[in-house]
């Protein structure tokens, strides 16, 4: 398997242009988290995107940051972004109002190896609101099923309050071929399900790791642990790719900003093979 | 379970892969079988420990008593040990274990596998070496556990 980045085409228009885009809901996901739907104008390109990719977005008179997209790549007429808020900006976000206008640029960044994994099983492993830049992978792979075989879903979380997509992620666990997993790092008396770290989820993973591809999202911290712990189980690197987080600003590789090592991650990332990026994962910053 | 069951139970358990057929056999002595009910707690934080366990089937929450609530920091089910401060002299139980679902489990008195490890010190090489990779595995999960890695001044915002 490739280690390359899946360089995905550029913006038609300037990058640094945000278009305006009206929201049309905000569904409050979390105590924290909320779901954003924007309606994009009609054939804009700033709505094609690609699983894994992420977009900027401008609350007008406060600030710009990136979010990763989290709705369905199929649906053209809407995007869908899953904020946390815990800042100025995100706060601004989430407390938009449906017909409040926000500015939106991008696609920007690499996506997910959809098309690499086709023939083999899927192992998505997600931390905290990193499963938001997995669902539209999970969506891509449910709406081409017979492309794939197994679909593993991994998902740890803080606690149970801090569960994403629940009804979601329950539906997908029903479907035949899928087994979809989650854990909390701490929970109350009342919860039946995981205790535990993510990784700890591994063992109930039925898969052949040499035909298996990974996909994994969450703190750095989470991924490092999680890239390690399948390559000791077999995995080859080259079949494990991760999602980076750095501080994005110009999102189409000028400003430096999010530099890892020989890397811009908003332009070479966000998504990167295991081997690509495994030298910086241990450096605190660069 | 009649003796023949039980020794196939230990030699199929992770925490005995690999262990020596004699070892095995000695081991099947010391064995029996435990069952407990869904909310049923099979120790509590205090408790002196006694009794220690590999999981066949079930799952089991350890908790630990916070003000005014306990809060689950593990769960445990088949394949997994339970009770390992039985292996040490003079310990106590850490934590509460409670079943979240009806648990099937292989008892041992700790004090009679520190025994027999003291007796002969293969055995015990075998036993305390397979503990301390289990101790070892708990830790490293309590720890990115504690790292709180989730928390928003954990991660960048999304």
């Amino acid at each position: 398997m490739s280690t390359a980045s899946h360089a995905a085409a550029p913006p038609a228009r300037p990058v640094m242009e945000p278009v305006p885009v009206q929201i049309r809901s905000v569904v409050k996901e979390t105590h924290d988290t909320f779901t954003l739907t924007v309606a994009p104008p009609p054939g804009d390109p700033v709505s094609a995107f690609e699983p894994g990719q992420f977009s900027m977005l401008y609350v007008f008179g406060v600030g710009e940051l990136p979010i990763s997209i989290s709705g369905d790549p199929a649906v053209r007429e809407s995007l869908t972004y899953t904020v946390r808020s815990v800042g100025q900006v995100t706060y601004q976000l989430v407390t938009r109002r449906p017909g409040d206008y926000i500015g939106i640029r991008g696609p920007f960044g690499t996506s997910w190896p959809l098309k690499e994994a086709r023939g083999k099983s899927v192992l998505i492993v997600a931390g905290g609101i990193g499963l938001a830049p997995l669902r539209p992978a999970i969506y891509s792979i449910l709406r081409h099923r017979g492309d794939y075989n197994r679909l593993v879903i991994l998902y740890g979380s803080r606690s149970p309050r801090d569960l994403l997509y629940r009804k979601e992620f329950a539906a997908w666990g029903l479907l035949p071929d899928t087994q979809a997993l989650c854990t909390v790092d701490y929970g109350g008396v009342s919860w039946r399900g995981y205790v535990g770290v993510v990784t700890t989820l591994f063992r109930h993973v039925r898969m052949q790791p040499q035909e298996t591809v990974a996909m994994i999202c969450g703190p750095e911290i989470m991924m490092r642990y999680a890239a390690r712990e399948l390559e000791a189980r077999g995995l080859p690197p080259a079949q494990i790719y991760l999602s980076m987080e750095r501080n994005m600003k110009c999102g189409a590789g000028f400003c430096g900003h999010c530099q890892l090592g020989p890397y811009f991650v908003c332009k070479h990332g966000p998504v990167f093979a295991y081997p690509e990026i495994k030298p910086y994962l241990d450096l605190y910053e660069l | 379970m009649a003796p023949a069951e039980i020794r196939n139970a230990l030699a199929s358990h992770p925490f005995l892969e690999g262990l020596p057929e004699k070892y095995l056999d000695l081991l099947s002595k010391l064995a029996f079988e435990v069952s407990f009910g869904q909310d049923e707690i099979i120790f509590r934080e205090g408790d002196p420990s006694s009794l220690f366990y590999l999981i066949l089937s079930g799952k089991v929450a350890l908790e630990i008593a916070s003000p005014g609530r306990h809060v689950i920091i593990q769960t445990l089910e088949a394949g997994d040990e339970l009770g390992w401060s039985s292996l040490l002299e003079n310990t106590s139980k850490q934590f509460r274990a409670r079943c979240l679902e009806p648990v099937r489990a292989l008892a041992f008195d700790g004090a009679r596998v520190v025994a027999l490890c003291e007796q002969d010190h293969e055995f015990g090489y075998h036993i305390m070496r397979r503990a301390l990779g289990l101790v070892a595995e708990r830790l490293r999960a309590t720890r990115i556990q504690v790292l709180d890695v989730y928390s928003p001044k954990g991660v960048r915002a999304q």
